[in-house]
């Protein structure tokens, strides 16, 4: 079954042509439902070209890219990487307020950045590479 | 690294948090890790999800954050130098002096850190942080989803398709150093430091591979 990678995460979805998906599987995959008014997210809702739907269902790639969002996948179309528009990115990084993440430990323990608030931190990368 | 600033800050509202950005996954950063046995944090990032938050570029790279999880230094380098750069090719080491200068330089990096736990110098007011803030750009997002579809890739051993993504991702994203040596087939030692590494470096000409924090 393909595979998406999503910034929530990662999901199996039907095999099919694309990146077509029910409207279900779309909500489950993007976090958008499916509306009259189009694809919808809180307030916000963006109305579906033909080029976007097809028997009921959702291409789900030319959604997101729609939306300004960068799409990647392998030659087989069994892995989709739905990606994060750097508008979104550089608006995140203006408010000032560190972006959140959640990662685990080398015991698998989950740590979320906001979880340390109330405290300085350094936040540091490094690599074995 | 950072166990001695962890444990000069250990009576203040201080933490470190150390992120390795290691597409190959947690075995990798094991051993580093249990070595050092350190009293803060220390996460697992395989998708290299904090660097493209942040605009990260290279390893390492560190953002400075309040108790009101303000962001009061963007990312820059984390103490590390380039005089690496000159280090002896035959011998792999480095003269004497250059390690000096190397270890002056991060020990005057953490004392920063340390004054600002202390006192709030370094912080940033919002103007000059957002100033100093990297611009991501639509290359750069797309690189970003290049990237993680060539790590999953190579997760699942498709490591010839995987090379064809992780070329184009740092074509995308030429000054990404994190994106271009993970994707690298590494030397016994674990380093992602072979010819290719090098003559990437050595291209660099005067600019540096570490630019050096403004204090």
């Amino acid at each position: 079954m393909p595979t998406v990678l999503s910034e929530t995460g990662t999901f199996a979805v039907p095999s099919g042509a694309g990146l077509l998906l029910s409207p279900a599987d779309a909500e489950r995959v993007t976090g958008w439902a499916l509306k009259p008014e189009g694809m919808c997210r809180d307030d916000l809702c963006v109305p579906l070209t033909g080029a976007m739907q097809q028997g009921g269902r959702i291409d789900v790639a030319a959604f997101w890219r729609h939306l300004g969002n960068p799409v990647a996948s392998d030659r087989g179309g069994e892995t989709w990487v739905l990606g994060t528009a750097p508008e979104a990115r550089n608006e995140a990084l203006a408010g000032l307020m560190a972006p959140d993440f959640e990662l685990p430990d080398l015991t698998g323990k989950l740590h979320r950045l906001s979880d340390y608030r109330g405290q300085k931190v350094f936040l540091t990368t490094w690599a074995s590479w | 690294m950072w166990q001695d600033l962890q444990d000069c800050l250990f009576d203040a509202p201080f933490t470190v948090i150390a992120v390795a950005e290691e597409g190959r996954g947690p075995e990798q950063a094991r051993p580093w890790i249990e070595q050092a046995r350190p009293g803060y944090p220390c996460l697992i990032d395989s998708d290299h999800r904090v660097s493209a938050l942040y605009g990260m570029v290279n390893v390492p790279q560190c953002v400075w954050i309040d108790e009101r999880g303000v962001i009061v230094r963007p990312p820059e380098t984390a103490g590390s130098t380039d005089h690496f750069r000159r280090m002896d090719m035959a011998t792999r080491t480095m003269a004497p002096e250059l390690v000096e200068a190397r270890l002056a330089a991060r020990a005057a990096y953490f004392q920063a850190v340390r004054d600002w736990v202390r006192t709030g110098k370094h912080a940033l007011p919002g103007d000059a942080a957002r100033a100093r803030l990297p611009v991501i750009t639509a290359a750069m997002a797309q690189a970003d989803a290049l990237f993680r579809l060539a790590l999953h890739l190579r997760r699942l051993g498709q490591d010839g398709e995987a090379a064809e993504h992780f070329a184009e991702a740092s074509r995308l994203h030429p000054d990404s150093w994190s994106m271009f040596r993970d994707s690298q087939v590494l030397e016994p030692s674990g380093f992602a430091g072979g010819a290719a590494f090098w003559e990437r470096v050595n291209a660099l000409g005067d600019k540096p591979y570490y630019p050096q924090p403004v204090l």
